[in-house]
């Protein structure tokens, strides 16, 4: 994705003197040693500050993070080795305006995806009006037809959402993609914010940022809006699937915020279509599960029958209005990567309004014009397998070889559903401190949005930075790191 | 309490406690082997096996090398299940507790058999011995004296008394036959062996003198109610745990699993000493069953119980 030919050496005073800026949008710099208004304070902080005071300050949120034990765990090797979250010491700035355009944006956008899930889960209006192609839904391995019919307490499929940002070299801010089953990373957001406010607490008073504690709050009342009718003291649990994933630590983060159980499939069993949680006193029932395991593995049962982390007959439990699970089953379907590239038209089509927040531009390999289009510069293109995610199944055009491309276009010819491209894109850079001075990096944005009674976004997200130099992945499983992320009044 | 939890904070607790005793018993007996002749080793070791439980099968041969390789096995597994267990309900414990958990298991992680016996067996023990030491510490002082805490204690008493019944009753059996002979020194070397396997020496010294009488020993490891260590004390804790379980779960199957504990504790409170010592082997008999059904109720009626009867009641 990267084409940094127009790199420019940036002159600046000593800790900027490896700062480059190129053609990717910086979100620091306007010009060469011209700050942007709102990251003017931080500037002159990393002018003032004796970079050994920056080490210090480093090496005490370091240590913060190591302290917390704010780890996530890494497949493969060792079976479930836990690691620091590498984390940078600089913020990661956005403007109220700026702001205010991602939380329409994302608003808009999350409305109109509930509304087409119900859409598809009922009448299939969407479908029938060829909004959407129908074999895309229906071929889509995220697509859920016990979920036909049923109802959701108040129409509700997606209470907790990430959605991925990047910012165009003009500025824009546009999605990269949807998350729409369940998304992770808001603990690092969260307690992040703990260290930082330590390690800067004059540049936080001056700045004037947002708070963002109240997450886990808002989490909670949310799920409550959405438990069954009729108990108005709703137990609510958190199901994971266990201590091996990868993102237990924040499962275990969030069920202690929200003061809810964190349970396990082994601690749930189902009675005549309740479901309850084994305690030392005995059964209880439970009537909300925000659940972080997979459809797939949630009921074996009704899903994949090899699944030991799930509670078998919670499907129906589910079905008969029961239980209540957030988010639904079978949302999956709404952030396939085919289908992303129709998300304007949804939104036009359910809400009649023009998108606030645009797409990346998506090439749908199964449209046969799109296709040749492709096939005619995959030198050019980003190609992603519409199942995979974390960077798997994916063809980078500028830094591919020949025989890469011609194995993509014999894939892309054999199976054309299970592709879509995009043009090369340059995520925005920021700076980063490394030992001693600032250097830019690639950076996304990922905002969690809650949906219960309504769209709630607390102002700020999980920035992820690609910290290898050059690097446009920014996945933690390879090298990427997080940012705070303010958000200023 | 969810009953996964409420499970593996006992199981932390039993594994690191038998690791410590385990650790104990065998630094005691290595100090007790140091001024012995070589024809009484391989009884001792064999004592040693039998009390720690490290096989069930007849050990034959060099049982000082089987129960090297086999205890340092049992106290390295023993802490690596306990960070395991621990591993389960981070979330449950204080941050205090997990880490020194762990600090002892990678500690213990990177040693082999070979290097602890051929170099510094002792230090490896008494890092084991203080670790725990530090973790119930770390456990009465950082962590809610709820209902968490309360399993942790009962596990941890359940397999004392449990452990020390098994100690004495291989002791009595090779030593007791000889209290009519006079005690001579060796003897009298085993009886202070098997107090300090107990953390008892000094105490048993404070109320009874010096003057060591397998009674007298038995007395205090058995039916002494202030010393942490006899199997009465932890009888006491497991009842009074058992108790606040079956309040804050209040239904009517856990008042069964504290009146178990009640019932054993009354028989160490109420059977004078003569008639313990006429058959003192059924006695510590007796007292191990009790701790088995009392774990096994404890598990029927918190942990594994059936769905169907849970709904009854």
């Amino acid at each position: 994705m990267a084409s940094l030919s127009v790199t420019e050496r940036h002159l600046g005073p000593q800790p900027f003197r490896n700062y480059e800026l190129g053609i990717a949008y910086d979100e620091m710099f306007s010009a060469p040693g011209v700050p942007r208004e709102h990251y003017k304070l931080l500037y002159d902080l990393l002018l003032a500050l004796p970079a050994e005071e920056m080490r210090r300050k480093k090496q005490a949120a370091d240590l913060s993070f190591l302290h917390q034990g704010i780890t996530f765990t890494v497949y493969g090797r060792d079976e479930g080795t836990e690691r620091i979250f590498p984390h940078d010491l600089l913020p990661r700035i956005i403007t109220s305006s700026e702001w205010e355009t991602i939380e329409r944006g994302l608003t808009q956008r999350i409305t109109a995806l509930n509304l087409f899930l119900k859409d598809i889960y009922n009448d299939g209006k969407s479908l029938a009006d060829n909004i959407v192609p129908k074999e895309m839904v229906y071929t889509c391995k995220h697509f859920r037809r016990q979920m036909r019919g049923i109802a959701v307490p108040k129409d509700i499929y997606i209470t907790v959402v990430g959605t991925d940002l990047i910012r165009t070299p003009d500025g824009k801010f546009v999605v990269l993609e949807d998350n729409l089953r369940v998304p992770s990373g808001v603990s690092y957001m969260l307690t992040s914010r703990q260290v930082m406010r330590r390690i800067f607490p004059e540049l936080f008073r001056a700045s004037g940022v947002r708070p963002i504690d109240h997450y886990a709050q808002v989490l909670l009342s949310t799920l409550r809006a959405l438990a069954p009718e009729g108990r108005p003291e709703p137990h609510i649990v958190l199901l994971t699937p266990g201590v091996y994933n990868s993102a237990y630590f924040e499962h275990a983060y969030l069920a202690r915020q929200m003061g809810i159980e964190l349970v396990e499939g082994r601690d749930l069993v189902v009675h005549d279509n309740n479901v309850y949680m084994r305690t030392t006193a005995g059964l209880r029932r439970v009537d909300v599960i925000y659940r972080r395991v997979d459809d797939d593995f949630i009921d074996p049962i009704a899903f994949r029958q090899d699944s030991i982390l799930g509670v078998a007959g919670l499907f129906n439990a589910y079905r008969a209005g029961n239980v209540t699970l957030a988010n639904a089953i079978g949302t999956g379907v709404a952030d396939d990567k085919a289908l992303y590239a129709y998300v304007p038209k949804i939104i036009k089509y359910f809400l009649d309004e023009d998108p606030i927040l645009d797409n990346v531009e998506t090439f749908v390999l199964s449209d046969e014009v799109q296709r040749r289009h492709v096939l005619g510069q995959l030198d050019r293109m980003v190609v992603k397998a519409v199942g995979e995610s974390g960077g798997y199944g994916m063809l980078i055009g500028p830094h591919s070889t020949l025989s890469e491309r011609e194995e993509f276009r014999r894939r892309i010819e054999a199976d054309p559903r299970n592709y879509i491209a995009q043009p090369t894109l340059s995520l925005s850079k920021a700076p980063c401190f490394f030992d001693g001075h600032v250097e830019s990096r690639h950076i996304d944005l990922r905002p969690y949005i809650l949906y219960g009674d309504k769209v709630t976004i607390v102002p700020g997200g999980l920035t992820r930075v690609a910290l290898r130099k050059g690097s446009l992945v920014v996945n933690s499983s390879q090298g990427g790191g997080s940012k705070d992320t303010w958000v200023l009044h | 309490m969810l009953s996964r939890v409420a499970d593996s904070l006992y199981w932390m607790s039993r594994y690191l406690e038998r690791a410590e005793h385990c650790a104990r018993v065998i630094d005691v007996h290595l100090n007790l082997m140091l001024e012995e002749s070589s024809d009484s080793i391989d009884r001792r070791w064999l004592r040693v096996i039998n009390a720690l439980g490290l096989t069930s099968e007849p050990v034959t041969g060099d049982t000082y090398g089987f129960a090297q390789a086999h205890g340092f096995d049992q106290i390295t597994g023993c802490i690596m299940q306990a960070r395991e267990n621990a591993r389960q309900v981070r979330e449950q414990i204080s941050s205090e507790m997990w880490e020194q958990l762990n600090r002892v298991f990678l500690e213990v992680k990177r040693m082999n058999t070979h290097d602890v016996w051929d170099g510094q067996p002792l230090e490896f023990l008494s890092t084991v011995k203080e670790s725990s030491h530090l973790f119930q510490g770390l456990t009465d002082s950082t962590m809610n004296h709820g209902e968490g805490w309360q399993f942790i204690q009962t596990g941890r008493y359940l397999e004392r008394a449990h452990a020390t019944s098994k100690l004495l009753d291989g002791h009595f059996r090779e030593f007791r036959q000889l209290e009519e002979l006079a005690m001579d020194s060796n003897v009298h070397m085993e009886w202070i062996g098997l107090l300090r396997s107990c953390t008892a020496f000094e105490s048993y010294c404070k109320v009874y003198t010096a003057d060591l009488k397998p009674e007298r020993v038995a007395e205090f490891l058995l039916l002494n109610s202030e010393f942490p260590h006899s199997i009465r004390f932890a009888v006491d804790q497991i009842q009074q745990s058992l108790e606040a379980i079956h309040e804050t779960t209040s239904s009517k199957k856990s008042g069964r699993v504290a009146k178990l504990a009640g019932r054993l504790r009354a028989e160490l409170s109420f059977t004078p000493l003569d008639e313990i010592m006429i058959n003192v082997h059924e006695f510590f008999e007796t007292i191990r069953k009790q701790c088995m059904q009392i774990h096994s109720v404890v598990h029927q009626v918190y942990i594994t119980y059936p769905v169907e009867a849970a709904l009854e009641a």
